[in-house]
């Protein structure tokens, strides 16, 4: 762990130094501040000429200077390299991003993990503004000033340099392990107050109806007021740290002034330097008291690093063939499933099971079946975003592992789950299936989607800002963009993963029926709940629980009894019709 | 003392300057406030305290080391009460921190009662339009934020408007010319900071939408991740991903080169103040005009006036994040809506849900939708009838049954139940007469009796037994670990769509109400579950007047008349169940 996290910031190592040397010159700065001021002040009791002091004043001002200025020099330096580090850092994450997606990793079933996920990136900034540069200060200055005081008075060196390890180590070490018992009482206590908000924010409609608001509320309050106590009985261990290390600063000080006193009144060290001793001791513990909360801080960046590393580490699901790949497929493509199974790792059932599925050029097919019965993860497989667990995906009769990845999806492409509009341009979007493609090529594919009205509508047309904070783009509309792109990428194979999802009902109907049309002559496989237009279609395959349960043609499929027809029973327009 | 009681006028004035509007409302929720005021008014003038006696004894201590050379033996006394002030000062720092740790405690639970309270008023409605999860994210760990702002910044305040003070004070009566000095000096700290803070301020703002752009770059790219390999654009993705990193770093420094000049100035101020008084003292302690027991005094105190005034500014940067916490809390305190009952106060009668209801001319509108989700519609059913409910998703079924359930109000017409108007009735005793079971129903961290007890807290054992066997569920109920007082996971994870509905309509045959309303109990559900949930359906359904949203033919079945929805309307001639 510890060598892997120093490997990805040795790329950064000459701006680290950079930014330490500032911080311990800032430190050292405001050590010497005092220490010559002190000095000063007792040199001069003895009444020595002028000229004795002159250096000392020189050297007070540049001093009181320097802290200042290198203070500023350290922040911009040790700034620059925390970000240096966590550009390079995205780069790598986003490298072995590239194979797991979507997947390969959990956290893209859920945009919360995922942001936590880019938030842990980032904590690498922390490692190295609040944790790297004042650890390494801490450490250089501590030793610098027991140096000094070996110089004046060895006897004092060791007592200070007892003291600062005591607050600088030993301190910071027991708060971290009383850190993790408080952890431990608390995470039972969060872990319930939680649930409760969970109960309360997604059950309140079972709760009002059921008129069990009020208790839950009460519930909840106890839970609250629980964590509350808590944390109150624990802030009286939390709260030791920083104290524990002030009265360490403090006896250290003292024990320091009574080995100057008895030394200069043994005569073995001259007057002047009593204060000086007493004052380096007293603020050499200034870079080192901050040291309880950065140890804090390097435990939660180290599970997030953690987290970060896992990722980094996480095998892809799917291996490429290499240099042995197959040319990339040309022409009109023949695509079958041939007794396909998915299981995903850790699941005790298979996602997919035993599918068989022929696509012959221009052949149409709809997926259907409730949710959770395998449809998306068929497409994946179809994609090649995931490895049968058994069985084949052909490609022009080779098997699709033979070929490389992306040539695959150069065939078999379309609108996948959860399609991703990005923050940029309408252009921008949909021209990332297809960069060559002129402005009529997009308002030609965004007519088909039924869209073309929308866009031109808008002041700014086709260079509309869209995306997670681009503004007024309802779900439709971006289901809408994303079948736009998926028409305009023209792939042999079409997929088209619930493209009417978040639409309302009458366009939803009207979408598929234009898009069946449009896709008429196309090998097309479409994942729909909504049956409207299915008749269009040239095979219709019903899944459940990972199985296909029924297939055939619309004609022949409500003519017996099954799902499929009391699925279409469920969604017919009108009975009396 | 003076400052025992906080007096309001004294609070705003404080509050006008260093607490913003969202800190002053942060602090209105603390239950104690005067209390807590207080213990830091105390801690502070006993900070002061320390500092000036610390200062006084190692002055003459050092000053006596030069000059006399003592033994250590002799200033014992004095070695003693050092120690003794530095363990008074450790005390101080500790209590404090308690004291802040205790109040933010206080605050964060009182902030997560009003804000959960208000989402229960704002109802299932509102919230079913919210990032939940982000919500208990926020009312979790995201109020933790809270802590820098209460254990830093707020104390902080107090100590920045004692120590300098006292500092000063002290100063003037040992040196008047050093104080004269720093009390020209230390207003540049305040003024600095805000002449900086203001001219940078425009800067940044410039550049903030730009770097917030580039910095969330990564997660768009990373989100969209997906997308990219479908259309075989990931790889070249990459060399984009490095360079928009790279110019957000450099974007950054650009604002930081400008931001950090404020600390650079403050920073300078200080030090070199601390300059402005060490050489003069030190020139007048040559000459024989100060002693140096005096200088010392006044070297040591000099820092201890700027201090306080420094920690104050960067603490109020670490504690930021607390405050962007607070306001989304108080975003949803102050959010608008919440379909409370015009008549949940009480006092209205109950309408009697046996007798029947009857829709006449309802219309229901959501905000920002073009077409209305229900138009029109007028229905009745009598006591004792089953209706079922059919058409296809989205005509308007489900806003039907929230209708009934007073989830969602009509935007015109009016329901009627026994006669009475249900937008004037007591809400809750009219729910009290209706079961329901929704298409996906919460499962609650409770145990499994508890969770079929929802509608019915009082239920003995045996009743919840006897509804669970009713709706098949007692049969993997009793298969589970502890049975009946199993505690269900977060949304009952661990049981699978079937077992949860089972759990669901056990709550209605609990519930015994003369109303069921039942929405599309079957909906995704796999074939085996079904089948065991249309029988268990079947039998809640006699004896009672019911309104069932149907999915399947068999739900239908069981109805006496069938009413089909359209695009909102009433679309379907009534047609006999034998008819299908």
């Amino acid at each position: 762990m510890v060598r892997r996290i120093a490997g990805l910031l040795r790329a950064h190592l000459g701006r680290l130094l950079v930014a330490v040397s500032a911080s311990v010159a800032t430190e050292l700065a405001a050590l010497a501040l005092m220490g010559t001021a002190a000095w000063l002040l007792a040199r001069a009791a003895e009444q020595p000429p002028l000229a004795a002091l002159s250096l000392a004043i020189v050297g007070v001002r540049a001093f009181a200077t320097g802290r200042g200025v290198f203070r500023y020099a350290e922040r911009l330096a040790s700034h620059d390299a925390a970000l240096r580090a966590l550009a390079s850092l995205r780069g790598r994450v986003y490298d072995a991003l590239v194979p797991l997606a979507p997947s390969g990793l959990p956290a893209y079933r859920s945009s919360d993990l995922l942001s936590r996920m880019v938030s842990d990136v980032e904590a690498v900034q922390d490692l190295v503004v609040r944790v790297l540069v004042p650890v390494s200060t801490a450490v250089v200055v501590a030793g610098v000033a027991v140096g000094v005081s070996a110089v004046i008075l060895p006897s004092a060196a060791v007592v200070l340099a007892a003291g600062l390890a005591l607050a600088g180590l030993v301190v910071p070490l027991l708060m971290v392990a009383a850190a993790r018992r408080t952890a431990r009482r608390l995470a039972p206590a969060r872990a319930e107050l939680a649930a409760h908000h969970t109960d309360l924010l997604q059950g309140s409609a079972d709760l009002v109806v059921f008129g069990a608001t009020a208790t839950a509320l009460e519930e909840a309050e106890r839970a609250s007021e629980r964590l509350a106590r808590l944390e109150r009985r624990t802030a009286l261990t939390t709260a030791l740290g920083g104290a524990a290390a002030m009265l360490v600063q403090g006896v250290t000080t003292v024990a320091v002034t009574v080995l100057a006193l008895g030394t200069r009144a043994d005569g073995g060290l001259a007057g002047v330097m009593v204060p000086v001793v007493a004052l380096v001791a007293l603020i050499s513990f200034e870079p080192v008291l901050p040291l309880v909360p950065a140890v804090q801080r390097l435990l939660e960046s180290r599970s997030a690093l953690r987290r970060v590393l896992a990722v980094l580490d996480t095998p892809a699901p799917v291996s490429e063939p290499g240099d042995a790949a197959l040319p990339a497929p040309d022409g009109p493509v023949t695509v079958a499933l041939r007794g396909v199974s998915v299981r995903y790792p850790g699941a005790t059932v298979d996602a997919v099971d035993r599918v068989d599925l022929d696509l012959p050029p221009g052949r149409r097919v709809a997926v259907v079946g409730a949710s959770g019965s395998g449809k998306s993860t068929l497409l994946a497989c179809l994609m090649r975003f995931i490895e049968p667990s058994a069985g084949t995906v052909l490609l022009n009769g080779a098997d699709t592992r033979r070929y490389d990845g992306d040539d695959v999806r150069a065939v078999i492409t379309g609108v996948t789950q959860d399609a991703h509009l990005f923050h940029t341009s309408i252009r921008e979007n949909l021209r990332l299936a297809r960069p060559s493609a002129s402005d009529d090529d997009l308002l030609a594919a965004l007519e088909t989607a039924r869209l073309r009205d929308w866009v031109e509508s808008l002041p700014a047309g086709l260079d509309t800002m869209v995306g997670e904070s681009g503004g007024q783009v309802s779900g439709g509309q971006r289901q809408r963009l994303a079948l736009a792109r998926a028409l305009l990428a023209d792939p042999p194979v079409v997929l088209l993963d619930e493209p009417t999802e978040g639409l309302d009902p009458r366009t939803a109907d009207d979408l598929m029926t234009d898009l069946l049309a449009s896709t008429r002559g196309r090998t097309t496989v479409v994942v729909t709940h909504r049956l409207a237009g299915l008749d269009a279609v040239d095979e219709i395959v019903v899944m459940d629980a990972g199985r296909v349960v029924q297939r055939g043609t619309h004609a022949e499929l409500v003519a017996v009894d099954g799902p499929y027809q009391d699925l279409w029973w469920a969604s017919r327009p009108a009975l009396a019709e | 003392m003076d400052v025992v009681d906080v007096p309001a006028p004294r609070r705003r004035r404080i509050g006008g300057v260093l607490l913003n509007r969202l800190a002053r409302r942060l602090l209105a929720g603390l239950p104690a406030f005067r209390v807590v005021t207080l213990g830091f008014t105390l801690l502070a003038v006993a900070a002061a305290v320390a500092i000036l006696v610390q200062a006084e004894l190692l002055a003459r201590l050092l000053a006596d080391g030069v000059l006399d050379g003592p033994s250590a033996g002799s200033v014992a006394g004095l070695l003693g009460l050092l120690a003794g002030v530095f363990a008074v000062r450790a005390g101080l720092s500790w209590a404090q921190q308690v004291l802040a740790q205790r109040a933010a405690a206080s605050v964060k639970a009182s902030l997560r009662r009003r804000v959960l309270r208000r989402t229960q008023e704002l109802g299932p409605g509102w919230l079913s339009g919210q990032h939940t999860g982000g919500l208990t994210t926020t009312l979790g760990r995201g109020l933790d934020a809270l802590d820098p702002w209460f254990t830093g910044y707020f104390p902080q305040l107090f100590l920045a408007a004692v120590i300098p003070l006292a500092v000063l004070v002290r100063i003037a009566t040992a040196d008047l010319a050093s104080a004269v000095i720093i009390l020209v000096t230390l207003p540049l700290i305040p003024i600095f900071g805000a002449l900086v803070g203001m001219s940078t301020k425009r800067a940044t703002e410039r550049q903030w939408r730009a770097l917030e752009r580039l910095g969330g770059h990564f997660l768009d790219v990373v989100a969209g991740l997906p997308t990219l390999r479908a259309f075989g654009r990931a790889k070249s993705q990459a060399e984009q991903v490095r360079r928009i990193a790279d110019e957000h770093r450099s974007a950054t420094m650009g604002t930081l080169r400008i931001a950090f000049l404020s600390s650079l100035v403050l920073e300078l101020v200080a030090t070199l103040s601390v300059a402005l008084v060490a050489v003069p003292i030190g020139l007048r302690t040559l000459n024989g005009g100060l002693g140096l027991e005096t200088a010392l005094l006044v070297l040591l105190l000099a820092p201890e006036a700027y201090l306080p005034l420094r920690a104050l500014g960067s603490q109020f940067h670490a504690s930021t994040e607390g405050l962007a916490v607070a306001e989304r809390c108080f975003a949803v305190v102050d959010a608008e809506g919440g379909q409370r009952h015009p008549a949940v106060a009480g006092g209205a009668a109950a309408p009697d849900a046996a007798a029947g209801v009857r829709f006449e001319g309802v219309t229901v509108r959501y905000p920002g939708r073009d077409e209305a989700a229900l138009d029109d519609v007028s229905l009745a059913i009598a006591p004792g009838e089953r209706v079922a409910l059919v058409g296809p998703s989205g005509a308007g079924k489900s806003t039907l049954v929230n209708v009934l359930l007073g989830l969602v109000t009509p935007t015109s017409g009016r329901v009627l139940a026994g006669g009475l108007d249900l937008a004037s009735a007591d809400a809750e005793s009219w729910r009290r007469q209706l079961a329901w079971v929704p298409q996906r129903p919460h499962l609650f961290a409770r145990t499994v009796a508890e969770n079929i007890r929802l509608g019915r807290p009082d239920a003995t054992d045996d009743d919840v037994v006897r509804a669970a066997t009713l709706a098949h569920a007692d049969e993997f109920v009793a298969r589970l670990p502890r049975g009946y007082e199993t505690p269900l996971g977060e949304r009952g994870a661990g049981l699978s769509a079937g077992q949860r509905q089972r759990i669901a309509l056990a709550r209605a045959f609990l519930r015994d109400a003369p109303l069921l309303l039942l929405d599309e109990p079957t909906a995704g559900l796999d074939a085996g579950s079904e089948a065991v949930v249309v029988e268990a359906t079947a039998r809640l359904m006699a004896g009672r007047t019911v309104l069932v949203v149907a999915h399947r033919p068999a739900m239908v079945l069981d109805a006496g008349r069938v009413v089909t929805l359209e695009h909102g309307r009433i679309a379907g001639p009534a047609l006999r169940a034998g008819v299908v």
